[in-house]
C-alpha cells in the first residue's frame, strides 16, 4: 500500500473540482446506481493506533460508511478497484478523525454501504436509528486517464442537513490525499479549527544498537503512510525541517567528519551543503516564508545563531553570547525568533526580534527549557522541559501558562501540526535507547505512537500541502 | 627542548590546580578497544610505536577525560590525562589528533551537539596550553549520539560525558 517511488512532489497532479454539484448530478443521472456490493475486506491498515484516552468528552458520533461508486472497476491506486478504494478512503478518514478528542468515528467495517443514490440523499431515519450525530458519505469514480475522482459530503443527521461538500480529482498514487482532505473538511467544519491532515512529516528513521545507531532521513504522510527513506544512513542524519513549499528538506549530517547542514532537493533527490564553513554547523530552520534559514555555528566551543538567505548570500550573526545559543523558531509572522541559550548557566528559552535585537529570557520554571517551537497560530510555544525527566510542554510567548502535555522518561523536540492544535515529538526508552515518534493534542489527553516501519526521532511537521 | 618546556608546564599545572571534586569514574578500566590492537603481533611485541594502538596502550585510559553534568571545565584528573597525552604527542611530533566530544543521553539532541563541541574544545585548549600545536588538533562533537556506556544510570552517564582523543596518521 505504500508508494516506494520518488517523492510525491515530483508527480503531483492534484486539481480541485469546485463544480461538484454538476458532477454528482451527472453520476446520479446514470441509471445503474444501485451499487450494493458488500464491503470488501479492508486493505489499508490504520497507521496510528494506541489510544491512551477515550474519555466521554469525545461525544460527537460520526459514521463513515464506505464510499459508493458508479461502477466497480479496477484503478491504478494501491487500494484496488473503485469499490475497494471507497472502503479504504472511509477507513483512512476514520483513522484521521480518531484520537483528536473531538469525535467518536465509526468506520466502514461496522456500517452498511450506502448505494450511490444515497450519497446526496442520505437515509436520515436509518442513521438516526444508529444514533449517529454526523454522517460522512462519498463516492469514487475512475477517470479515463487513470485518475480518480472522489466526492466527500458531511451531513448533520439530527438536522437532516448537508453541512459541507468537496471533491477532488487526483493521480492514483495520491488517493490518500482525498481521504485526508475529506477529513480536513469535516474536522474544520465541526471544530472551527484549521485543517491539518493533508500534510507530511520529515523525521529520522533509526535502527541498530544504542552505541551504533543508523540514522536516516525519511518522510511520511501525517498519518505515517507513504513512508520513504531519503538517505542510506552511511552518514548520520539529524534534525530535519521541511521547507514551507515542501520542495526541500534542511537537515544535519556529518561531512568530512564534521556536522554540516544540507539542503535535500525532493524533486531531483540531490543535496548540497547550505554553506561551506570549516566550523561545525547545527540546528537548521526555515523562516515561515522560506526566504531565510537559521543555523547555529560553533567557534572554539562557543555556539551562536545566524541567519542567511535560503538562496545563498551573506550570513548575519544574531546572537553573541559566550554561551551556547542554538536552535530557533520564527513566530508565524516572521518578526520574532524563539531560541535556547545557556548564557544564564543552564538551557533556557529566549525571544528576540528577527534581526537579533531585544533578546529576552522567557522561561523561569526551574530546571532547563529547550527546543522551543513557535505554534503556527502564534499563541503558544512548545518546548522540552528538563527536570530529571524530559517532558513536552507549552507556554505562551511571554513565558506564562506552563502546561505539560506528556509525562514520560524522555520526550523531546516537539513539532506543531499546521493548525497548531496537535504536536508530535519523540520518546526515548530508558536503557534500550529505542526511539519512537509520538503525537499528542493540546489537552495532553490524546497521546499515541505513530506506526513507523522502524524507530523514529526528530519529527518535523510540514505545513498544509499546497 | 620543546618537551622540557611542555613538561614544566605540565608539572606546574598539576601542582597549581586542585580541581573541583566530584568527578566521574576515578579509576577507569583500560579501554577494551586496546586489546584488539595486538592480536596479530608476535609474542612480547607491543603495538607499533607512535600508532593509535600505542597511544591507547600508553594512555591506559587517559586518552579520555570526563565531565560533570552540563559542565566542560578541565579538572585535575583531566589535567593529568591531558598532560599524559601531551607527553606522548611531544614524542611523536608528526602525529595529529582529533578530540571527540560527547554527552550523556539526558539532554536534548541539538544542545548536546553544541555541548560536545564545547567539551572537545576545552580539552583541545588545555593541550595547546601544554605546548601542543593547535594545528595538530581537530575537534568533533557527536553529542549524545555515540554513548560508550549503554545503561540509563548515573554510572553510565558519567562515562559518556567525555572527550576522547584519537590519533590521526
Amino acid at each position: 500500500m505504500e508508494e516506494a517511488s520518488g517523492p510525491p512532489d515530483e508527480k503531483e497532479h492534484l486539481t480541485m473540482k469546485t463544480a461538484l454539484p454538476a458532477l454528482v448530478l451527472a453520476l446520479i443521472a446514470q441509471p445503474a446506481l444501485a451499487q450494493t456490493t458488500p464491503a470488501p475486506a479492508p486493505q489499508t491498515g490504520e497507521p496510528a493506533i494506541d489510544v491512551t484516552d477515550d474519555s466521554d468528552w469525545q461525544n460527537q458520533t460520526i459514521a463513515i460508511p464506505a464510499f459508493a461508486t458508479n461502477a466497480d472497476v479496477p484503478t491504478q491506486t494501491s487500494a484496488g478497484s473503485t469499490a475497494a478504494l471507497g472502503f479504504s478512503l472511509a477507513t483512512v478518514i476514520t483513522a484521521d478523525l480518531k484520537n483528536n478528542g473531538l469525535f467518536k468515528p465509526t468506520g466502514p467495517a461496522a456500517l452498511p454501504r450506502p448505494p450511490l443514490g444515497q450519497v446526496q440523499a442520505p437515509d436520515y431515519p436509518g442513521w438516526t436509528a444508529r444514533s449517529t450525530d454526523m454522517l460522512i458519505q462519498g463516492y469514487v469514480r475512475a477517470e479515463a486517464g487513470g485518475q480518480v475522482t472522489v466526492g466527500c459530503y458531511l451531513y448533520d443527521v439530527a438536522l437532516g442537513q448537508q453541512l459541507a461538500k468537496a471533491g477532488w480529482t487526483l493521480a492514483p498514487s495520491e488517493w490518500r490525499r482525498a481521504a485526508h482532505k475529506c477529513a480536513d473538511l469535516v474536522y474544520s467544519r465541526l471544530s472551527g479549527e484549521n485543517p491539518f491532515f493533508d500534510s507530511k512529516i520529515a523525521y529520522i528513521a533509526e535502527t541498530g544498537p544504542k552505541n551504533r545507531r543508523l540514522k536516516r532521513l525519511a518522510i511520511m504522510d501525517s498519518d505515517g503512510a507513504n513512508h520513504v527513506y531519503l538517505t542510506t544512513g552511511q552518514a548520520t542524519a539529524l534534525t530535519p525541517r521541511y521547507s514551507p513549499d515542501y520542495k526541500a528538506i534542511l537537515y544535519l549530517s556529518y561531512f568530512n567528519g564534521q556536522p554540516r547542514i544540507y539542503i535535500f532537493d525532493l524533486a531531483t533527490k540531490t543535496q548540497r551543503l547550505l554553506l561551506s564553513a570549516k566550523n561545525p554547523l547545527f540546528a537548521p530552520r526555515w523562516s515561515p516564508d522560506g526566504k531565510w534559514v537559521l543555523y547555529s555555528m560553533a567557534q572554539a566551543g562557543n555556539t551562536d545563531i545566524y541567519k542567511m538567505p535560503s538562496a545563498g548570500g551573506n550570513p548575519v550573526k544574531l546572537t553573541d553570547s559566550p554561551g551556547i545559543d542554538i536552535g530557533g523558531s520564527f513566530s508565524p509572522d516572521g518578526s520574532k525568533i524563539v531560541f535556547e541559550s545557556d548564557r544564564s548557566g543552564s538551557q533556557q528559552v529566549y525571544v528576540m526580534n528577527a534581526d537579533g535585537s531585544g533578546q529576552k529570557r522567557i522561561s523561569f520554571f526551574g530546571g532547563r527549557s529547550a527546543t522551543p517551537e513557535w505554534s503556527p497560530r502564534g499563541d503558544q510555544i512548545a518546548f522540552t522541559h528538563i527536570a530529571g525527566n524530559l517532558r513536552v510542554a507549552v507556554m505562551d510567548p511571554a513565558g506564562g501558562s506552563l502546561r505539560y502535555l506528556t509525562d514520560s522518561w524522555q520526550d523531546e523536540a516537539p513539532t506543531w501540526a499546521p493548525n497548531g492544535r496537535v504536536i508530535q515529538f519523540f520518546r526515548t526508552a530508558k536503557t534500550s535507547g529505542k526511539t519512537g515518534v509520538w503525537q499528542v493534542d493540546l489537552t495532553g489527553r490524546n497521546e499515541r505512537k505513530l506506526d513507523t516501519p522502524v524507530d523514529g526521532s526528530d519529527p518535523a511537521w510540514g505545513p498544509l500541502r499546497p | 627542548m620543546k618537551t622540557n618546556s611542555a613538561l614544566a608546564i605540565i608539572l606546574a599545572a598539576g601542582l597549581a590546580v586542585s580541581g573541583c571534586a566530584k568527578k566521574a569514574p576515578k579509576v577507569l578500566p583500560p579501554d577494551p578497544g586496546a586489546a584488539t590492537t595486538s592480536t596479530d603481533t608476535g609474542a612480547g611485541q607491543g603495538p607499533v610505536a607512535g600508532s593509535q594502538a600505542d597511544f591507547v596502550a600508553q594512555m591506559m585510559g587517559q586518552d579520555t577525560v570526563y565531565f560533570d553534568t552540563d559542565r566542560y571545565n578541565i579538572d585535575s584528573a583531566d589535567q593529568q590525562a591531558l598532560a599524559a597525552q601531551a607527553g606522548w604527542l611531544a614524542r611523536y611530533p608528526a602525529k595529529r589528533i582529533t578530540v571527540e566530544g560527547h554527552c550523556d543521553e539526558r539532554g536534548t539532541r541539538e544542545y548536546n551537539l553544541a555541548l560536545g563541541e564545547r567539551r572537545a574544545n576545552a580539552a583541545k585548549n588545555y593541550l595547546v596550553s601544554l605546548g601542543v600545536d593547535a594545528a595538530r588538533i581537530t575537534t568533533v562533537s557527536y553529542g549524545k549520539e555515540r554513548p560508550a556506556a549503554l545503561g540509563s544510570d548515573e554510572d553510565s552517564w558519567a562515562k559518556n560525558r567525555r572527550a576522547v582523543t584519537v590519533t590521526v596518521d
